[in-house]
């Protein structure tokens, strides 16, 4: 596999890390309680980390099938006299084959217009014969329209059409869900610096325990390079074990929320779907990311204050 | 080698080693003698870079200590080996792992012929898998001359390496060490044991230096 320089040098300290290498791992003594403290952090976090991601993107799937829904497709409603109807509504669609951001209009017929009211008023209604307003539906192409502009052409030319967009009530649940999703991913951000402060806590604490080893291996012509790795590559090691179970445990607890059906509404959505499933695998390289280049800050600033 | 002059060290009540100017030759053999306390660790420390002169300048191979950054002093220290007077050893690791300590910290291979040999040389081959902790003075201190050599240094520095030896371990030390000096190296061994003067001048032309009054002096030939 070739690595475009910049990047190969980027990735070499952490490649490196991954070759096994007992002998300096051996340098620094085994070390005490704070070696669990790290392991358990990434652990608990990745856990929060899998609820948060399963939140963000539930909400995202929302808030992308809301403001889909409610940006695809508006009405207009024409009431007019009768006999001046069907000339309103060829002027309305006229206007509307002319209005940037519009894919398509059309007047929804007499067939449809009885299927629409059924439920309400049974099969047998007379359509024809009662003063009904006229249904356009209109369908936005990529770009969007501007709906205030067109509600002032639509006044001007078939007063008596009335433009709805559903935004009026839909936008704020679009909204709502957009807001929690950058809440998600804002609460994936703040678990990672967590992570990342806690790990480096750690480190310092481990590397202030060992001073006297520091000591000794820089006397005997080691540069910080070659200690700092030692720790961090312990320090990365356990991040990634202890994420992966974290990972592990909140799959499983996602996987066991109680199935809600169509009733449940909005839970139903709460979970991964599709390619989602690859987010919580992606966490614990992460976490070992994290930790690696917490440990490595560390470790190089606390052996300038060391020797 | 390593070039004193001018220099002085403070730890912070009033300068303990004043106006040092000496110059170490390479092939070299000195002994640096003063009573407890007189500065003998410290002239070391700052011989390898352990230490700053904070006045004056010292020079390792021909480049100003206070110009070097921490890795160019972790790779001065390669080529400079110390006997340190208080061992200065990893205790959780076997002897013969912490002789090869200085190669690993290099990254460079050694081989378990040569570390035998090395370890057999100052007689220790059979407690390469001993902990630290559990060896005798005399035992710690060829450990740490071992250490020492290992990575073929041009320089040797020993801080009493006879500090807590008996007389005969004493000789095997000073043995060992003469050796090296005729193999090339440039050796400064800090003792205030004058017996041992005494014997290694039979051996090698030996030089001594002495700290009085804060000043380093070359002894006369009287001692
Ligand atoms: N880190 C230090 N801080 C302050 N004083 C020190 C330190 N190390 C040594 N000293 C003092 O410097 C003096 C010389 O110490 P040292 O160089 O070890 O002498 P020697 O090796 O000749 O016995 C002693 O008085 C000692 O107490
Ligand atoms: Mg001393």
């Amino acid at each position: 596999m070739t690595l475009p320089p910049l990047l190969s040098r980027l990735a070499d300290p952490f490649v490196a890390l991954m070759v096994p290498d007992r002998q300096a791992d051996r340098v620094v003594p085994p070390s005490g309680p704070t070696a669990w403290l790290t392991t358990f952090t990434a652990g608990a976090m990745t856990f929060l980390c899998v609820f948060a991601l399963a939140l963000s993107l539930a909400s995202g799937r929302l808030a992308d099938r809301w403001s889909d829904a409610l940006a695809r497709t508006a009405t207009i409603r024409l009431s007019a006299p009768p006999q001046q109807m069907q000339a309103q509504t060829d002027a309305v669609l006229a206007l509307l084959s002319t209005t940037p951001g519009i894919a398509s209009a059309r007047a929804l017929t007499d067939e449809e217009n009885r299927r629409l009211l059924e439920p309400w008023f049974g099969p047998d209604l007379p359509v024809q014969d009662l003063p009904l307003p006229r249904l356009i539906e209109v369908v936005e192409d990529g770009q969007g329209y501007d709906g205030e502009g067109l509600r002032q052409r639509l006044a001007a030319e078939a007063p008596g059409a009335i433009l709805d967009d559903h935004t009026r009530w839909r936008r704020p649940l679009a909204e709502a869900a957009a807001r929690l999703r950058l809440l998600g991913w804002l609460s994936i951000v703040l678990i990672g610096a967590t992570m990342a402060a806690m790990i480096t806590l750690a480190a310092n604490a481990s590397l202030a325990a060992n001073a006297q080893v520091v000591k000794v291996l820089r006397l005997i012509g080691a540069q910080d390079s070659y200690i700092a790795r030692a720790f961090v590559r312990r320090f990365t090691l356990r991040a990634l074990t202890g994420s992966a179970a974290g990972a592990l445990a909140g799959l499983a607890g996602v996987l066991l929320l109680p199935a809600a059906d169509a009733a449940g509404g909005f839970l139903t959505g709460l979970g991964f779907s599709g390619a989602g499933w690859l987010w919580p695998f992606i966490l614990p390289p992460l976490a070992a990311l994290v930790a690696f280049a917490a440990t490595r800050r560390a470790a190089f600033k606390k052996l300038k204050e060391l020797t | 080698m390593i070039a004193f002059e001018n220099a002085a060290y403070n730890y912070g009540g009033g300068e303990l080693l004043s106006e040092v100017s000496l110059r170490l030759a390479p092939g070299s053999f000195h002994f640096l003698t003063g009573p407890s306390g007189s500065g003998k660790t410290t002239f070391l420390k700052m011989a390898y870079a352990e230490l700053m002169p904070t006045a004056g300048h010292v020079t390792i191979f021909d480049r100003e200590v206070k110009s070097l950054s921490r890795d160019d002093i972790a790779r001065t220290r390669r080529r400079i080996g110390v006997v340190h007077q208080d061992g200065q050893f990893l205790d959780h690791l076997p002897l013969a792992t912490n002789v090869m300590l200085p190669l690993m910290v290099a990254e460079r291979r050694g081989n378990a012929e040569d570390l035998g040999a090395l370890l057999a040389w100052v007689g220790l081959k059979h407690l390469s898998d001993a902990l630290p902790p559990s060896l005798s003075g005399g035992e710690r201190q060829r450990a740490a001359l071992a250490r020492a050599i290992i990575m073929g240094p041009d320089v040797i520095l020993a801080d009493e390496p006879t500090g807590n030896v008996d007389w005969e371990m004493s000789l095997r030390l000073l043995t060992l060490l003469v050796e090296l000096n005729r193999m090339g190296k440039t050796i400064v061994i800090a003792t205030h044991d004058l017996n041992l003067i005494r014997q290694a001048k039979n051996q090698v032309p030996a030089r001594v230096l002495r700290i009085s009054k804060r000043r380093i002096q070359l002894a006369g030939a009287d001692l």
